[in-house]
């Protein structure tokens, strides 16, 4: 009986929450039904559920909208060149090391765990190689590639973008006529785009090299056994999928979080908080796009 | 000139103008003054367009400027300069990069002509030889001045400055002034100061404007002031006992 009425309320609250967004009528009595069941309201009678869906909706279409506006016509080419050049150098050059290294042990381990699950059955060592490489190639240089850069780069465009704007260096450039958007947004997205698929290529080699070292210092596969496994079954489309992956992850991660620091107000603290959410959120929408892709590409 | 029609913007619940209706002339220093929080600062970034008014209009000349898309309003946005509180001077750039940036952004001008218009300006603000400084290593005062070559480099109609006074002492407040006064009068530019400085009144104030609780509360010249009846410009501009002296000798004289 108990559960019958709980489930009658939670119905019923489904409903009126959906009413909400029909009619005025409709949320007046809704609001009023709240009240009767206690749920915690916010100023303008929305319940928190509420107003935390309409803030989902508020970002996501000006989020839209950001990347539509980011698409305008240049003031002058050299000069988003020049921004565009620049934003690859520190993408790209200012990455690889933190990339190389992430990706070494990455692969070494990977060999170490593979070698341990291997242990005693019956499956030649050289798929250790095999495993290595498409594993790095598929999943892993892109994901942690990713990953590893919405926490350093993404952060790192948050905090730039938010600077800017509290120092009002963008109202700045707005009073000067610059689209503001594209100037800022545009050179660092498609920077991203072009290097950050660079910076997979790097780290799945780094993570074979790590493999390699792993298994040969530690006697685990011969030197020739863990090459023949690099070069056996080797498929060309899983190097468009680590591509695709790059690319959808670039734009993700670089888009996000010049979302994020775009749009800051207040002061330090919510610079702080912005910059956590570029890395949160990248990181969130990195791993379900990972998910989609991984059903769409294979 | 710039004139404002039945200027309002409320944010929430909060009116902050309630229906401003003013003239900013050309080559003048037009002056907006008021407490903190009477609402110089939204008023100013309605004027160039960073902030959108509830309702009212902003002419530049016959142009409606509220009524003009983020597109055309680039036509009108190329005659505007603005110095901002804090300068919002680019960092990464030194103070030539910085003053150069709107000819590297809208000119077709050569290398040698950009640098010969950098130097030039520099030399207007008194900042010849800082070309390779970044704004970190220059003063509060410096970096005001480099704020106000880039927002002239480009031989604008309008200068906007939100208070170019603010955190420097008396003599550079002075030197600041009297810069912003000179390329009005030589320029023959319409100039709006948002300021609360009573030096910046009474030393440049051609047309002042007195905000009090987001409405207009009197109007007049740096010559009208001492003279003037009207009760909230006295209590704001002769605020402290030792004003009020020198306005009681100067009028006893």
């Amino acid at each position: 009986m108990k559960s019958n009425r709980r489930h009658w309320k939670s119905s019923t609250c489904f409903f009126l929450e959906s009413s909400l967004f029909s009619k005025k009528s409709a949320s007046f009595v809704a609001i009023s039904r709240f009240k009767c069941f206690g749920i915690k309201r916010n100023a303008k009678g929305l319940s928190n559920k509420n107003t935390r869906t309409l803030n989902l909706f508020f970002h996501f279409g000006r989020y839209l909208i950001f990347i539509k506006n980011m698409f305008a016509r240049p003031e002058k080419l050299s000069m988003y060149w020049k921004e565009t050049t620049r934003q690859m150098i520190d993408i790209g050059i200012g990455s690889l090391v933190i990339i190389g290294l992430v990706s070494v042990f990455i692969g070494a381990v990977t060999a170490i765990q593979f070698a341990y699950q291997l242990g005693g059955s019956s499956i030649p060592k050289y798929y250790i190689g095999y495993i290595v490489r498409d594993i790095m190639i598929i999943e892993l240089a892109p994901t942690f590639t990713c990953l590893a850069l919405a926490g350093k780069v993404g952060s790192n465009i948050a905090a730039e973008l938010g600077g800017m704007r509290q120092k009002e260096q963008i109202d700045a450039l707005e009073v000067m006529g610059v689209d503001t958007t594209a100037y800022l947004v545009l050179p660092k997205i498609i920077a991203a785009v072009t290097v950050i698929p660079m910076l997979v290529v790097v780290s799945a080699f780094m993570g074979m090299a790590g493999g390699y070292v792993a298994c040969t210092v530690g006697n685990l596969v011969s030197d020739a056994e863990f090459m023949q496994g690099l070069r056996v079954f080797f498929d060309p489309y899983n190097i468009w999928m680590m591509q695709i992956k790059a690319v959808v992850f670039a734009f993700l991660l670089t888009s996000i979080s010049c979302y994020q620091g775009f749009f800051v107000t207040g002061g330090s603290i919510e610079l702080g908080r912005a910059s956590t959410s570029a890395v949160v959120i990248s990181n969130i929408l990195i791993l379900l796009a990972d998910y989609i892709l991984a059903l769409l590409l294979t | 000139m710039i004139r404002i029609e039945n200027i309002k913007k409320q944010f929430g619940d909060q009116k902050v103008l309630k229906g401003v209706t003013t003239v900013f002339e050309e080559g003048k220093t037009n002056l907006i003054i008021g407490k903190s929080g009477a609402g110089k600062t939204v008023m100013l970034k309605i004027l160039v367009g960073l902030i959108h008014p509830t309702s009212g209009k902003v002419w530049y000349g016959d142009t409606d400027f509220t009524a003009l898309n983020t597109k055309e309003r680039k036509a009108i946005r190329s005659e505007m300069g603005m110095l901002f509180q804090g300068s919002a001077l680019f960092d990464s750039m030194t103070v030539e990069e910085n003053v150069r940036f709107p000819l590297d952004m809208f000119t077709a001008m050569t290398r040698a002509e950009k640098e010969r218009k950098v130097n030039e300006t520099l030399d207007r603000v008194e900042l010849t030889g800082s070309n390779n400084k970044y704004p970190s290593e220059v003063s509060g005062g410096m970096q005001k001045r480099v704020g106000i070559a880039r927002a002239i480099i480009l031989d604008p109609k309008f200068l906007f400055c939100d208070e170019p006074n603010s955190g420097l002492d008396p003599t550079t407040s002075m030197r600041i002034d009297e810069l912003i006064r000179n390329i009005t009068m030589e320029n023959k530019i319409t100039t709006v100061i948002n300021t609360h400085d009573m030096n910046s009144v009474m030393e440049i104030g051609d047309n002042i404007n007195l905000l009090h609780l987001g409405e207009l509360a009197w109007v007049g010249n740096r010559h009208e002031v001492i003279d003037s009846d009207n009760k909230l410009l006295q209590d704001f501009i002769f605020a402290s006992p030792f004003l009020q002296r020198l306005r009681d000798a100067a009028i006893k004289k």
